[in-house]
């Protein structure tokens, strides 16, 4: 007897456990853990702004800004949340264009990722510019000095590109959170169905409102695709676009995206791992999207490992003296462990992901994606704080030494990024609940025809 | 929500029976039909007939009116304040690709966003049924009539396979 095999694509349930299943999330009352991950998130975020309180006061000198590194753990620690940021829209919108049917279960977190790492990300370079209070001056407007950007400095274009990049990804969630947000609205009462009722913008299904919007994310998505791909190529020429060596390098833009896709999904992997368990949606995000999550990956480790080979022998082809001290230095000199611990992390171990055992065992993975968080921050440590502790002229070379605000912020990012996402996943739909829909088939009196 | 759109409302659970219904509704010149989903299906969309939505276009003048702006306002903003950097030209096309793009994808996005809304008001729904399981796991079919049509389409509704079938008045 021929045997079926199941399309692991195919969500098994019907549309009205799917509605039940997700719900169940919301209105099911939180438990004494999730008061306590509240809290404590809410905790680093009291951190992070009573450091930024004595930063404004004390000034850039408490973060151990100190020549010849200028840029320092604030710019680290910014590209690195941006990069996580590139996961969800890769997931939300690339994948949609692409049809990939595994991508329904997971995208509304990644979304939802996507949104609070820039929204934490824009903070540090407001952060890093010292005079916070003036960090408008940024922006293009009519001003009584008669002066206006230099729109020709990539630092101009991290401005408009993230704050695209913050408000076309905030966009794209709302539009494909407003059918969930009915339902919801639809199944609960008092003063929460007045306020999902106000805000799924009077949203009921009908005809007339599909058309519209079916269309319209198609066009969202297809907006927001080279926008995912511009962004940290924007963010790559903020060093690029300079003559520092280690920075001067025409892969930054491919080799930034990649590193920022394969970060995102490692933070994907942090958090969707311990969350499925949490709400108990583990039939709705199975083995399947953790094994296509992971050869992606895979694909963009397997960039990475390539780009930091490529590196290393254009510094020693170019016969570059200054390009050559610098990634030999990044080897063995004085901040040799975190040039290791950002090739041991990224290149190797994404290499582990050859194998579908580990690809389909959430422990290794977990495991794996706090290896991937760790080595990409690493990654943007050693870019930033290596390259200009070596610059051209050896009497001017430094050290950085971090202080206590540049971890307390560190830390405080975490707290502030956490405590957005748990307020969400707790408040929203964290599954696609319309999307999911969309993939299976509605039950027919007839058994011919239809399917689509 | 007011039900003061006269017409009869059937609920469906069977997709192939909502649909038949909507093509016998529209070739008894039933046009103005209102039918609820809980999630966007292709059936129901040509069952109903409907051409592609505009909403196309607000994207199109969003991104081209994005893109406009941004290469104007990146040019006109070196001329009145021209300053010469690394011995480029005052206004240089090339960096300024920059600000073009991402202001194409902003107003792009944004305009689209704005075309769901204000096409979507240009149906009112005021006034039309809506049942709660039409978000879970219902087919809704509003079909407005007057008074005497409605037994016609009651029936016409149960023998597609209407599940519940009620008048609002």
């Amino acid at each position: 007897m021929a045997v079926i095999a199941h399309d692991p694509s195919r969500p098994t349930q019907t549309h009205g456990e799917v509605t039940r299943d997700v719900l169940k999330t919301i209105t099911d009352a939180p438990t004494r853990g999730y008061y306590m991950l509240v809290g404590l998130m809410a905790f680093f975020t009291l951190i992070l702004f009573a450091t930024l309180t004595a930063l404004l006061k004390e000034g850039l000198g408490l973060g151990g800004y100190a020549p010849p590194i200028m840029w320092s753990v604030y710019i680290t620690t910014f590209v690195f949340w941006v990069g996580i940021g590139h996961a969800g829209t890769l997931i939300s919108a690339i994948l949609f264009l692409f049809r990939s049917p595994w991508r329904t279960a997971v995208y509304r977190a990644t979304e939802a990722m996507t949104v609070f790492a820039v929204m934490t990300a824009a903070l540090f370079p407001i952060i890093h510019i010292g005079r916070q209070w003036i960090f408008y001056w940024l922006l293009p407007y009519p001003n009584q000095r008669f002066l206006w950007p230099n729109f020709k400095s990539p630092l101009m274009w991290d401005v408009f590109a993230i704050s695209t990049y913050l408000t076309v990804s905030s966009t794209f969630l709302m539009v494909g959170l407003i059918p969930d947000i009915a339902a919801v609205r639809d199944h609960v009462s008092g003063w929460k169905k007045k306020l999902y009722g106000w805000l799924s913008l009077g949203w009921t299904g009908a005809d007339s409102q599909w058309r519209h919007y079916s269309r319209a994310y198609l066009y969202l998505a297809a907006l927001a695709t080279p926008l995912v791909l511009s962004v940290h190529s924007v963010v790559s020429w903020d060093f690029a676009v300079s003559i520092v060596p280690g920075w001067h390098g025409t892969i930054f833009a491919p080799y930034f995206v990649a590193g920022a896709i394969y970060s995102g999904i490692g933070m994907v992997f942090t958090l969707m791992i311990p969350l499925r368990k949490v709400l108990k949606l583990e039939h709705m995000i199975t083995d399947y999207h953790f094994d296509n999550l992971s050869k992606l990956t895979l694909f963009t480790g397997s960039i990475l490992f390539y780009a930091y080979g490529m590196e290393y022998f254009v510094a020693w082809y170019s016969g570059n003296v200054f390009e050559q001290t610098t990634f030999w230095r990044r080897a063995f000199g004085p901040n040799w462990w975190a040039g290791w611990t950002m090739i041991i992390c990224n290149a190797f171990v994404s290499q582990l992901l050859w194998f579908r055992k580990i690809r389909v065992n959430v422990i290794a993975l977990f495991v794996i994606s706090i290896f991937i968080n760790l080595g990409m921050w690493f990654e943007r440590y050693v870019i930033v704080v290596g390259s200009l502790a070596n610059d051209y002229l050896p009497y001017a070379w430094g050290q950085l030494n971090p202080t206590w605000a540049d971890w307390m912020i560190l830390l405080g990012s975490f707290g502030w990024f956490g405590l957005w996402f748990s307020l969400f996943y707790k408040n929203f739909p964290i599954v696609a609940i319309q999307e999911i829909k969309e993939m299976i088939p509605m039950p027919r009196r007839t058994s011919s025809g239809g399917a689509h | 929500m007011a039900h003061n759109v006269p017409g009869v409302l059937g609920q469906f659970v069977h997709v192939d029976g909502a649909c038949e219904a909507i093509r016998d509704l529209r070739k008894q010149g039933h046009r103005d039909l209102t039918v609820y989903t809980a999630a966007a299906n292709h059936e129901i969309e040509e069952a109903l007939g409907d051409p592609i939505s505009p909403v196309r276009l607000w994207t199109l003048i969003g991104g081209l009116t994005g893109c406009t702006a941004g290469f104007a306002m990146a040019i006109w903003m070196s001329r009145d304040w021209p300053l010469l950097v690394g011995g480029k030209p005052i206004a240089a096309i090339p960096p300024y690709v920059v600000i073009g793009f991402e202001l194409t994808i902003l107003f792009g996005s944004l305009a689209t966003v704005a075309g769901i809304i204000v096409l979507s008001m240009m149906k009112s729904l005021r006034g039309r049924p809506y049942h709660p399981t039409f978000s879970d796991d219902r087919i809704g079919v509003f079909v407005p009539c007057g008074y005497d049509h409605a037994p016609e389409v009651e029936r016409l509704l149960q023998e597609h396979g209407s599940v519940e079938v009620s008048r609002d008045a």
